[in-house]
């Protein structure tokens, strides 16, 4: 293990993020590193637990003792090793993971100073993509052949456990490059497209066909492959069945973040299809991830002002006795986008969207109640009379997203990720890839 | 023993013998119906006058043979036996002169032993030409009829049994205890009946069962001990006997097997001396040579003597153990020790030439002026008289006679090789080729790198780890297995003691030799010289390039491949045919050894389990008696492990080569992950295996590795039977499992998989830290969670959440996983409340040193809430604690521990107790000691141990109190002087034999046995102690509860277990196993908010549970609360489940086995299906109707003990601190005198006890054991005379004082005049003795004072505090592991510093005069109390006297001793700056 004595003598320190001034100029990514020495010492926390709540907590089963150590060694490829083992693009989780296992981090639970688990997996993949540790693995074919449909976090996933059994793997995505939501999804100041565009470079290298701007579905799914595999997401976001919902300025979260990002690629749009929150009130209705990253992209596109309204009440500052440790503690959660400067408010449902000339003007919310419930049932919803109009030009709809149906499929047609299970975190995709690249594996060549 | 030194013949011998036995009932026991003895006997020499007296007509002396016979009380049956032995006379042309009906007077007999009686006949044998020929005829003939009965179908030969058969001498005994064999043998008391000699013993069985033929002595000596290598020591045997040739006995087939079947371990050293005495070997050339004594560098003795060691050693590993044996052959007459002096032998010669040897003093009352000598055997020494010459010889002159026989020295030095002195200028390779495969082919694990190679090649030894073990079983896991892990280590625990090889390494050895034992091992001769000498039996690989490259002195080796063909079905069975018959052949072809080797893995070939290629050569070479002349050595992939290498060792090996580790160690060094050079982290690998193949042995009380070699001291979880019997030599598996097929199956499985995949990183298999693809735990984050959310919550609902984690875990992990119970469920309302069922709950014995204080209390609190019992463990207690806080909580643990330590154990510790628990093992490392660096110990901690702040503190493996089961009954006894009102149990680890343990304890008068499982946790214990000693609860339970029960012993002692209990379906199903009462303790913690950190070894728990440091601590969040819930809920599940099943009361379910039901669907893997678990659910209790629960009380006897008779006269003294002084005789019989008294003064008073010398009371005899035992502050015992083992045990804070009687006119300061292991654990007091004392003397004292005129070995051992005066010898390992205290030794001859353990000690003249003026009062007040002329003349001349003296000072304690005054200085200076 790193230091057994560390943790007493060596406080949690992140990297933190570039200076509000100046990161709001840019969609540069926001997050800043440590040096090597100060990302050894952090990683010389870990005290190597009998149980380590970290490894139980993440999807993926991810090894932190044990590359913690690595890394306080300074064995910076081993670090690697092993973080590969368990995860196939640390640099993707490295950046934007919620990280579970920093929540359920024992020294979360001794004095709120978890070790930096997420940096330092950051850390170590990009030291190993700048040292050379990260190395092209040409497997050796089996003679399979496998589809798999849709090219986000799961899609990336199942291709690359698959082709590294030795499957031949094409990936179809209906989009122009894989990375789904990673691509199309995420901010580029929080995950710079760059280091997908190094992984899918290496991918191909390593074999994968890509088949972009090619949409499959179950009822045509293309000849020549021993197995499918759809890993398509989770895509239909939820919406808001309101007066006033049909008035422009009114879109889904991602209509506003896949754009910029495919600005931010080149992509050119009309005035008619472009989303810019420039000089405008930002309503962001709903109070998650996806809400925060309009609040993010607003800001840098200069809105006059953002405000961010969730149905549910403001949850616990620090701890909540409800959800104890290593649970994942439902608490109030403040972004580097919302300390860019945000309105954030709660107990809010909105009634209705009010029109000025066909374009949004303002959004009527009613302040509602919850009534704690016995015996531990969801606590119920009242509404309280309470109603106020805020003004908003541009309403961003960001509920979360629903799961499709579940269909019948044929045998050999697997679904994996999202489409499977319902939008969660990337980690859980990934993690249900690997699950499911196994059952594919089994399936395809039996012991 | 007595003889008469110049063989005159008597009656009063006979008499004075069977008085002896009488005094010297307590050391006996007796069986459920208190009156059938374990056994008891004598020796004599046969009584001519008295068998002419009987009509017998004998030719004259020496030309006939008589014994005894045991005969099946049929009288048809009788018939045959006696036909047998006719015949077999005949054809030695010898005669049956007459058979005679002993009379005996069986109304004396209790009813086990009545059930059991023989037929009892003395047969009178004549027809010799010649005296000297008599007793090897007599003992061929015997042997033959042995065997001829032997081979019998008949279902009463197990009755019939030759007491003895001698021209010489006769034995009568049987089944009886110590008073019965007078009356029960009516020649006893005829006053013709005479000798010389006789030989008494009593038994106190514990390894075996009581039976008529094992009472003791047998045909040569009595044994009171253990003999620990008697595993090893009769496989040797057997494999021995095939090459043996003796020319005075011509064909040993005759006499074949030498060691009769089914007997105790005394009895087959019987047989052995026997054999080598029939063969012209003199009675002390066999016994130094089966006993002998400890002969390395540390040893005194001449090079000569050690070079006939080192060629015996050669010839026979040693027998050894705690043994006293006694012997005689009709002539000569003698006495002898083990190597480590664990057995007390006193003895007195008189004036009138009779010399008394026994285990106490006392025993038989002589006059004072009368006694020329008192002595003690000592440690590996012979004393001899021969009654024919008149003389008495001494060790020295016995062993110089051995030693001169032969040119040992010159044998060794030209003939013997010594592999380390041998240079090569060959290369020999550390890596090997295809270096990542090969660690997937021999199933490694990340873990195995860097939790165990990596620490043990930096640091020298095995790594520490916490808490206990809760993977599955081998048996019971779903990933592959090495075949070592379905083994477990056996330890020694009340009967054999284990030693500590750390600070009593003078007795042990890792010598190995390897070659051929030639076929003539009874002519001496240089031959058997011709042997390769192992430093230790790790081999280098340079070592082994070596050892298959000698061509000298015609050493020939082969090298077999250990490899299977995994194509071929059954292709292991036949490998393993094939490897044994070419072993075989090689033999023939001369070789010298043979090396086992799976270096030649490939794609084709996987390699043999090691263990089971080694154990199949072995055993297979042994049936076909060619085990001898070849040594085995092994050369695998698969050993890293401590454990690995006694496995293969135990199982046969002499030496082991571990290539893989090797390589691993040397890929460490390449990739720089361990800084050292290749060399040193090599040695350090093989120091730590070393180290760690010493602990194994001691554990067992085993020292040399040359007992250890093939002895097998292991069991088996998930074995089959008939695997066990086909290749591992029948050893103990109890529950069925795997055979070969499996074994192959779970090779091949590892061997596939290195050869499947690419692989970038070992799988980490989460053996010691939990990982999701790894083995499963069942301490998990889903049940810690849950259990911590549900107390803290008060939520039941989430309590079983909790339970339905545990209890339905995906795959099973602990035995109970496959019981389930049958129901017939009624309202839960009838069932009784959860405040009956949480009294019988009780928490384990943690101590406050090794979890906080805030953790340690609040367990007290919980537990005197719920009218549970918790444990203060080993550590003492805060006596502030013994008071009720004022909100009418307590703090004050119920149970208060007595370990092999004895910190803090006072007499108010003790009296303030409900329960007194003598830990006897520990679930996680039983058999092992345990230390407390200094940096730990604080100033509250070093207060409940009573030693100074930065002291270390050492727990040594055994109790030094307790060596035999005799010694645990008298401990027991003691305990319950002090505090009768307590109930005083006895803490054992699970493991095959317990259950024979646990019946020896119920008849030593505990009144509670504890049966630990092996997953217990711990705060700090070796790696491999965790993982491989001991067995699962349910296994040992239930071996208890049947023994208890078969003996009719169960009624009269309650059984606690533990274990990883978690639910209440563990608690009802461990009750109908036979438990009454359930201990937790890992729960416990958890429930305190510990998170399975696994760190208590380093002092850094977060969580504040297992810490002492102040900051941590602060982060402790448990509350007493939450364990009352926790418990609250369990019994609230408890209820559940007695409803479901249809019971009232836990009473109804105790011991019902018939209530279980084995599922057979809880397996989810081939290998589960193998379980049998029926042997647990026998339930004897059908057939004998004996009690399956606690139903009456032991009893005690503590009603009659000399202390109520002083108590009842100093009721003033003690209620008004009147002085008073009283006067009574003693004698041995009067045991730990003084404690109840103390008790008694502690409980009214405390610690401080009375004023000084308020009570003195003068005693004139022979003092029993324990005189003084806890005597406390203000009893002022003054004994003249002399006293046996333990004197001032536990010393409070009172005095003693002893010198010999009135009239004595020995020399006092040159005679032994008090026992073995005096002051044990002493915390304060004075003792003040006149004579010399026996071994480790004041050990573990922590602050009592004690002068005396000579000591043996070990003086000092331990101790912490306090000051020793030794005014004359001392014997060997003075001041071992001596932390704190300070000795002074009067250096008279100027070699203390030979003597002297240096570890942690050091040696100075006293130069200061504080130091001066200090001894100078300590011998003054020695004058004082005993008048000793020596003191007085020392005190005369004092300035020259003073200059004589050494003093022993821990280097530990200067330190502090130079800090507390630095510190005052400072203070005073202070002081003088403010005053300015």
């Amino acid at each position: 293990m790193g230091n057994p004595k560390a943790f007493l003598k060596i406080d949690r320190e992140e990297a933190g993020y570039r200076p509000v001034h100046d990161r709001i100029t840019d969609f540069g990514e926001v997050e800043q590193t440590l040096n090597r020495n100060d990302r050894m010492l952090q990683a010389s926390r870990c005290m190597d637990c009998g149980v380590p709540f970290c490894h139980w907590a993440c999807p993926l089963g991810n090894k932190m003792p044990e590359w913690n150590d690595a890394l306080y060694r300074r064995d910076w490829e081993e670090a690697y090793k092993l973080l590969i083992s368990t995860n196939d693009f640390p640099e993707f989780t490295g950046r934007i993971c919620p990280a579970p296992c920093e929540k359920s981090c024992v020294l979360n639970l001794y004095n709120s100073q978890p070790v930096t688990i997420r940096e330092n997996e950051a850390a170590i993949v990009e030291t190993a993509f700048t040292e050379g540790y990260v190395k092209l693995r040409i497997p050796t074919r089996n003679g399979k052949t496998v589809a798999v449909i849709g090219s986000g976090p799961a899609g990336l996933t199942m291709a690359n456990q698959l082709n590294q059994k030795g499957y031949l793997v094409t990936l179809f995505d209906k989009a122009e490059a894989p990375g789904g939501l990673l691509r199309w999804g995420i901010p580029n100041f929080k995950l710079n497209k760059g280091i997908i565009d190094r992984r899918m470079n290496l991918l191909e290298k390593e074999g994968i066909i890509f088949a972009m701007n090619t949409a499959v579905d179950i009822e045509h799914l293309p000849d020549g492959f021993d197995a499918y595999c759809f890993c398509t997401g989770a895509e239909q976001p939820r919406d808001l069945d309101v007066p006033g919902r049909k008035l422009k300025g009114v879109h889904f979260a991602l209509e506003l973040l896949s754009q910029q990002n495919r600005i931010l690629e080149g992509t050119e749009f009309s005035p008619e299809e472009l989303i810019s929150a420039k000089d405008k009130h930002v309503l962001v209705i709903g109070g998650g991830d996806t809400g925060s990253d309009c609040i993010g992209t607003s800001n840098r596109h200069k809105a006059a002002s953002v405000t961010q309204i969730e149905i549910m009440p403001k949850p616990p500052v620090g701890k909540n006795a409800k959800t104890p440790w290593p649970e994942w503690p439902i608490v109030l959660k403040t972004t580097s986008s919302h300390a860019e400067g945000c309105v954030r408010r709660w107990n809010l449902c909105t009634k209705q969207l009010i029109g000025e000339n066909g374009c949004v003007a303002g959004v009527e919310v009613e302040e509602v109640e919850w009534i704690a419930a016995e015996n531990g049932a969801r606590p119920q919803m009242h509404l309280t009379g309470r109603r106020e109009v805020l003004k908003a030009d541009l309403v961003l709809l960001a509920m979360g997203f629903l799961k499709d149906p579940s269909v019948e499929l044929p045998a050999n047609v697997f679904m994996a990720g999202d489409a499977a299970n319902g939008a969660s975190l990337v980690v859980r995709a990934m993690a249900d890839a690997r699950k499911v690249a196994q059952e594919i594996d089994a399936f395809l060549l039996p012991a | 023993m007595l003889v008469n030194i110049h063989g005159n013949k008597s009656h009063t011998i006979v008499d004075d013998a069977l008085k002896v036995l009488e005094n010297m009932t307590h050391r006996g026991a007796e069986g459920a119906d208190k009156k059938s003895g374990d056994g008891a006997g004598i020796l004599v020499q046969i009584p001519h006058e008295f068998i002419l007296l009987q009509g017998i007509p004998v030719p004259e002396k020496g030309m006939y043979g008589t014994g005894l016979v045991f005969l099946p009380k049929v009288e048809a049956e009788q018939a045959i036996y006696l036909t047998i032995i006719e015949e077999e006379l005949a054809s030695e042309q010898l005669t049956l002169l007459k058979v005679r009906d002993v009379p005996t007077c069986s109304a004396v007999l209790g009813h086990d032993a009545a059930a059991s009686e023989p037929v009892i006949k003395q047969i009178f044998v004549t027809g010799f030409r010649e005296a000297a020929d008599a007793d090897r005829m007599l003992y061929v003939v015997r042997k033959r009829i042995e065997n001829r009965v032997n081979q019998l179908k008949t279902a009463t030969k197990g009755d019939f049994y030759m007491v003895s058969l001698s021209s010489k001498n006769i034995v009568y005994k049987g089944m009886l205890s110590s008073l019965q064999l007078r009356e029960y043998y009516p020649d006893l008391t005829n006053k013709y009946f005479t000798t010389g000699l006789a030989l008494v013993h009593s038994r106190f069985s514990t390894n075996t069962f009581p039976r008529w033929s094992l009472a003791q002595p047998f045909r040569l000596l009595a044994h009171n001990g253990e003999i620990n290598t008697i595993r090893g020591n009769r496989a040797w045997m057997e494999a021995r006997e095939r090459v043996l040739s003796s020319d005075k006995l011509g064909d040993v087939k005759k006499v074949s097997p030498i060691l009769q079947e089914g007997m105790s371990d005394s009895a087959s050293l019987d047989n052995v001396l026997e054999f080598l005495l029939m063969s012209g070997l003199s009675l002390p050339h066999a016994m130094a040579m089966l006993v002998p004594e400890s002969f390395d560098e540390k040893n005194p003795i001449s090079e000569d003597l050690k070079a006939f060691y080192e060629y015996h050693s050669i010839l026979m590993e040693p027998w050894d153990g705690p043994a006293a044996l006694l012997f005689s052959d009709g002539r000569f007459a003698g006495g002898m020790l083990d190597r480590n002096g664990l057995r007390p032998a006193r003895y007195i010669i008189t004036n009138e030439g009779m010399m008394v040897v026994a285990s106490e003093v006392g025993v038989i009352d002589f006059d004072p002026t009368t006694i020329k000598e008192k002595g003690r055997l000592q440690p590996g020494k012979l004393l001899m008289v021969d009654t024919e010459k008149g003389s008495i010889y001494y060790d020295g002159e016995l062993k110089k006679e051995l030693a001169d026989a032969h040119p040992y020295r010159q044998w060794l030095s030209t003939n013997r090789i010594e592999l380390d002195t041998i240079k090569t200028g060959r290369k020999v390779a550390h890596k090997v080729d295809q270096f990542e495969r090969n660690l997937y082919m021999f199933g490694y694990s990340r873990e195995d790198i860097t939790q165990l190679l990596q620490p043990m090649s930096t640091a020298g030894v095995e790594p520490i780890n916490s808490m206990g073990n809760d993977t599955p079983l081998a048996i019971l896991s779903d990933k592959p297995q090495l075949l070592f892990n379905y083994f477990k280590q056996q330890f020694a625990q009340v009967t054999n003691p284990p030693i500590d090889p750390i600070r009593e390494e003078l007795v042990m050895s890792l010598h190995e030799y390897i070659g051929a034992i030639g076929m003539k091992m009874l002519s001496p001769s240089m031959d058997h010289c011709k042997m390769v000498c192992l430093e230790n039996p790790i081999l280098t690989n340079e070592q082994l390039d070596i050892l298959c490259n000698i061509r000298y002195k015609g050493f020939n080796t082969v090298k077999l491949p250990m490899l299977f063909d995994a194509k071929e079905p059954e292709g292991l069975k036949k490998a393993l045919e094939e490897l044994c018959q070419k072993a075989e052949k090689s033999v023939d072809e001369g070789v010298n050894y043979i090396v086992l080797s799976d270096r030649g893995v490939d794609e084709k070939h996987v390699a043999i389990p090691s263990l089971l290629a080694v154990s199949a050569v072995h055993h297979h070479l042994i049936v076909a008696g060619k085990r001898l002349q070849t040594a085995l050595i092994v050369e695998s992939g698969e050993i890293r492990e401590v454990m690995h290498v006694a496995l293969l060792i135990g199982f046969g090996a002499s030496a082991i080569n571990p290539y893989m580790a090797f390589a691993i160690v040397n890929d460490l060094v390449e990739k720089r992950k361990i800084q050292l050079d290749y060399a040193t982290a090599q040695k350090n690998y093989i120091k730590a295996i070393c180290k760690g193949l010493l602990k194994i042995l001691s554990k067992m009380g085993i020292s040399t590795i040359r007992s250890y070699c093939g002895a097998r001291i292991f069991e088996a979880i998930g074995l089959s039977e008939e695997l066990s019997t086909t290749y591992f030599g029948g050893i103990s598996s109890n529950i069925g499992g795997i055979g070969i097929q499996e074994i192959a199956e779970e090779a091949i499985l590892m061997h596939q998989k290195a050869f499947q995949e690419e692989h970038d990183i070992l799988p980490n298999k989460g053996l010691y830290a939990y990982r999701k693809e790894g083995e499963q735990h069942a301490w998990n984050p889903d049940t810690i969670r849950t259990l911590q959310a549900a107390t803290r919550s008060d939520s039941y609902e989430k309590f079983k959440e909790f339970t339905t984690a545990v209890d339905q875990k995906e795959a099973p992990i602990f035995l109970r996983d496959f019981l389930g119970f049958k129901a017939q469920p009624i309202p839960l309302e009838e069932v009784e409340p959860v405040e009956n069922i949480m009294r019988r709950f009780v928490t384990g014995a943690m101590s406050y040193g090794s979890i906080s204080k805030e953790a340690h209390e609040a367990i007290a609190i919980a537990m005197n809430k719920i009218n549970g019992r918790s444990n203060t463990g080993e550590g003492g207690e805060d006596t502030a604690r013994f008071i009720p806080d004022a909100d009418g909580s307590s703090r004050r643990s119920a149970i208060k521990q007595v370990a092999s330590g004895r910190f803090g154990v006072t007499t108010e510790y003790l009296v303030n107790a409900d329960e007194i628990q003598i830990k006897v093992a520990q679930g996680a490392k039983p058999g092992e000691g345990g230390q407390l660096p200094g940096y730990k110990v604080d100033k509250v901690i070093a207060k409940t141990r009573h030693s100074i702040p930065g002291i270390s503190l050492i727990s040594p493996p055994p109790h030094h109190d307790i060596y035999s089961i005799e010694d645990l009954a008298q401990l027991i006894f003691d305990l319950k002087n002090v505090n009768p009102n307590a109930v005083i149990s006895v803490k054992l680890v699970a493991e095959t034999g317990v259950g024979t343990i646990a019946a020896g304890v119920a008849k030593a008068k505990a009144d509670l046995i504890v049966i630990s499982g092996a997953e217990g946790g711990t705060g700090a214990s070796p790696a491999s102690s965790i993982r491989y000693t001991g067995i699962s609860p349910e296994l040992g339970l239930s071996e208890t509860q049947q023994t208890l029960v078969l003996n009719g012993l169960r009624g009269q002692v309650k059984v606690q277990v533990d274990g990883q209990l978690k639910t209440g379906r563990d608690i009802v199903l461990m009750a109908m196993l036979g438990a009454e009462e359930y201990g937790f303790a890992t729960s416990v913690l958890i429930v305190l908010g510990c998170v399975m950190m696994r760190k208590c070894h380093t002092n850094t728990c977060p969580m504040g549970v297992a810490t002492q440091n102040e900051e941590l601590r602060r982060h402790f969040v448990g509350r007493s609360e939450y364990i009352v819930r926790f418990f609250r809920f369990l019994a609230e599940e408890v209820r559940e489940q007695l409803a479901e099943i249809g019971v009232r009361s836990m009473d109804e379910i105790i011991g019902r086995t018939d209530y279980i039901l084995q599922r057979k669907e809880v397996g989810t893997t081939k290998k589960h299906q193998l379980i049998d678990l029926s042997k647990l659910l026998v339930m004897p209790s059908l057939e004998n109707h004996a009690a399956i629960c606690k139903v009456k009380e032991q009893e005690h006897g503590i009603d009659k003990v000399k202390d109520v008779t002083i108590i009842a006269q100093v009721q003033e003294a003690v209620e008004e601190h009147k002085e008073i002084s009283l006067e009574y005789s003693i004698h041995n019989t009067d045991r730990a005198c003084g404690a109840m008294l103390s008790g008694v003064i502690a409980k009214k008073w405390g610690e401080k006890g009375l004023p000084d010398e308020t009570i003195t009371v003068r005693f004139k005899g022979s003092a029993g054991q324990s005189f003084g035992a806890f005597l406390i502050n203000g009893v002022y015992f003054k004994l003249r005379g002399e006293a046996n083992d333990y004197l001032g045990k536990g010393l409070s804070g009172g005095r003693i004082s002893l010198k010999p009687r009135a009239r004595s006119k020995f020399q006092a300061d040159k005679n032994i005049i008090a026992g073995n292991t005096l002051l044990y654990g002493a915390t304060s007091g004075e003792v003040y003795i006149n004579g010399r004392v026996g071994e480790r003397f004041a050990v573990r004292n922590s602050g009592a004072v004690a002068v005396v005129e000579g000591v043996g070995d070990h003086c000092c051992e331990y101790m912490t505090g306090g000051r020793v005066v030794v005014l004359g010898p001392t014997g060997r390992n003075f001041a071992a592991g001596m932390s704190g205290g300070i000795a002074y030794v009067w250096n008279k001859d100027n070699d203390f510093d030979y003597s002297c353990n240096m570890e942690m000690v050091e040696l100075s003249l006293l130069e200061e005069s504080s130091q001066r003026k200090e001894l100078h009062e300590l011998i003054r007040q020695h004058y004082r109390y005993t008048g000793s002329p020596l003191a007085r003349t020392m005190l005369d001349e004092w300035s020259k006297y003073v200059e004589q003296f050494i003093q022993v000072m821990p280097v530990e304690y200067k330190r502090v001793l130079q800090e507390e005054k630095m510190k005052k200085l400072q203070e005073k200076i202070a002081d003088i700056q403010f005053d300015y």
